[in-house]
């Protein structure tokens, strides 16, 4: 499935960042992937770059996770297409701050 | 001059403290950037109006704010710091090679006459400006390429640009200084750099008079005497009257001269002040007693200030950009403390008042006169 409707859960800091509630609606272009709804992301909230993901190198900062489903979709290469349930609105795509510290 | 504006960066968020002249009611606005780390807070010299900020925070990386209603509301602009070229190595802890690598602001430093001009000090330690109100940055990349930068360390806090100062009366003329790498000018706007370290005595250094790898925890000038300097070191606080050619310290009769902060009074150029911290392994005043030293011959001479300040039982620090001084006569000073204090004086540091006294620990204090 290409292009979707996609709902992306915010972690508190970068709700007050973007100035938006928990939780926003992405229209996603192509194969909807973790990549694929950063960029989308970044392109309706520029905000946030740079706070999810290196703006260089792309690579996801180390104390954020992805989750979907009550998966962890942290470690999967970025172009890893989403479940079924996320692309039909179902479920969220989850953009977490990992608990750290203590 | 119509009022003082004191912007405040903290652990979870920063903070606009407004007075008029008589600083004695204060009105309290914020936490602006809740939860975020803001190391520092910075309004523009060539407009009070124009201010920055730069929140970061291990999870989310940086991002910097700017307003341009003085601290009401603000608007996230660019926060792409990428290092110009090969990016090297300086030495770890360890004292293996390791890349820099990019991890925050500790400083902005806003043109002395463009709004739109900014310089960033960031950990690992650089400098970058920019020239369009902070949307691009670019590295004066000079600074981390300099032949002695692979042997530079960092301190405890991080290897971090902590201090930038521009001089008024020579554009192409810019200080900063490293934790721990030392002190550090342009002449040429950026392009090169010069350790200015000479007399800098750092017992930890095999060198012990080494050209670089001091820790130089903040340097003060006042504007109207750009080729004198003073400077807070991890031990000693030291003194130039040559733009950094030469240092001599200037520690006296001082209780101790560990400390972080350093400020000059706004209209006695030779009137200093720092907060006396008891030692590198135990960062709080002296016998638990919270006292301002203020010297009023440029050093070596030192009187404590302590009306209006605990005098016992205080156990915070005072970071390395927590004081400033505003433009009003008698002179105003401000300092906030690890505990969440900000003090402030009306009166050159005859006599203190809390502003505040329950904030997160606060990392950085500025000020601003308004017109």
């Amino acid at each position: 499935m290409t292009g979707a409707t996609v709902r992306v859960e915010l972690p508190a800091h970068l709700r007050r960042l973007a100035g938006v509630e928990r939780e926003v609606t992405l229209d996603v272009e192509g194969a909807v992937s973790p990549r694929s709804v950063l960029d989308a992301l970044e392109s309706r909230y520029p905000m946030l770059r740079g706070t999810v993901r290196d703006q260089a190198t792309q690579q996801r900062r180390p104390l954020v996770r992805f989750f979907a489903c009550q998966q962890d979709l942290s470690h999967e290469p970025m172009d890893t297409p989403l479940p079924e349930a996320v692309l039909t609105g179902a479920e969220p795509f989850m953009i977490v701050g990992a608990i750290a510290g203590g | 001059m119509s009022g003082v504006r004191v912007l405040v960066g903290t652990k979870k968020g920063a903070f606009v403290l407004s007075s008029d002249g008589a600083r004695k009611e204060w009105d309290v606005s914020g936490p602006h950037f809740t939860g975020w780390e803001v190391y520092h807070v910075k309004g523009s010299p060539a407009d009070p109006n124009r201010v920055y900020a730069a929140p970061s925070g291990g999870w989310f990386g940086q991002v910097i704010q700017r307003s341009d209603d003085g601290g009401q509301t603000w608007e996230p602009v660019g926060n792409a710091f990428e290092y110009d070229g090969v990016t090297g190595t300086h030495q770890w802890y360890d004292g293996t090679p390791h890349p820099w690598e990019f991890a925050r602001v500790w400083h902005l430093e806003p043109s002395l006459t463009d709004p739109d001009t900014i310089y960033a000090g960031v950990e690992d330690a650089a400098m970058f400006r920019s020239g369009d109100g902070g949307q691009t940055w670019k590295e004066l990349a000079g600074l981390r390429t300099h032949t002695s930068a692979p042997s530079w360390q960092p301190g405890a806090g991080g290897m971090c640009a902590h201090t930038i100062i521009l001089d008024p009366t020579r554009p192409e003329r810019i200080f900063t200084a490293i934790s721990s790498a030392g002190t550090f000018r342009t002449d040429d706007s950026g392009e090169t750099w010069q350790p200015i370290n000479r007399g800098l005595v750092s017992e930890f250094l095999p060198e012990q008079e080494s050209e670089v790898g001091h820790c130089v925890h903040h340097v003060a000038m006042h504007q109207a005497r750009p080729d004198v300097l003073f400077m807070q070191k991890h031990w000693d606080v030291m003194r130039s009257d040559d733009a950094g050619e030469s240092w001599r310290e200037v520690s006296g009769n001082l209780p101790t001269d560990f400390g972080f902060v350093i400020d000059v009074h706004a209209h006695e150029p030779d009137t200093i002040y720092v907060v006396p911290i008891t030692s590198d392994s135990e960062h709080f005043p002296p016998e638990g007693k919270l006292r301002v030293y203020r010297s009023r011959s440029g050093g070596d001479y030192w009187e404590p200030l302590t009306k209006g300040l605990p005098q016992k039982d205080c156990y915070v620090n005072i970071l390395r950009d927590a004081m400033a001084v505003d433009a009003f006569d008698p002179c105003g000073v401000y300092f906030g403390t690890t505990g969440g204090q900000v003090y402030a004086s009306a009166d050159a540091g005859d006599s203190w008042a809390p502003i505040v006294r329950d904030l997160p620990a606060v990392l950085s204090v500025e000020v601003q006169t308004l017109p």
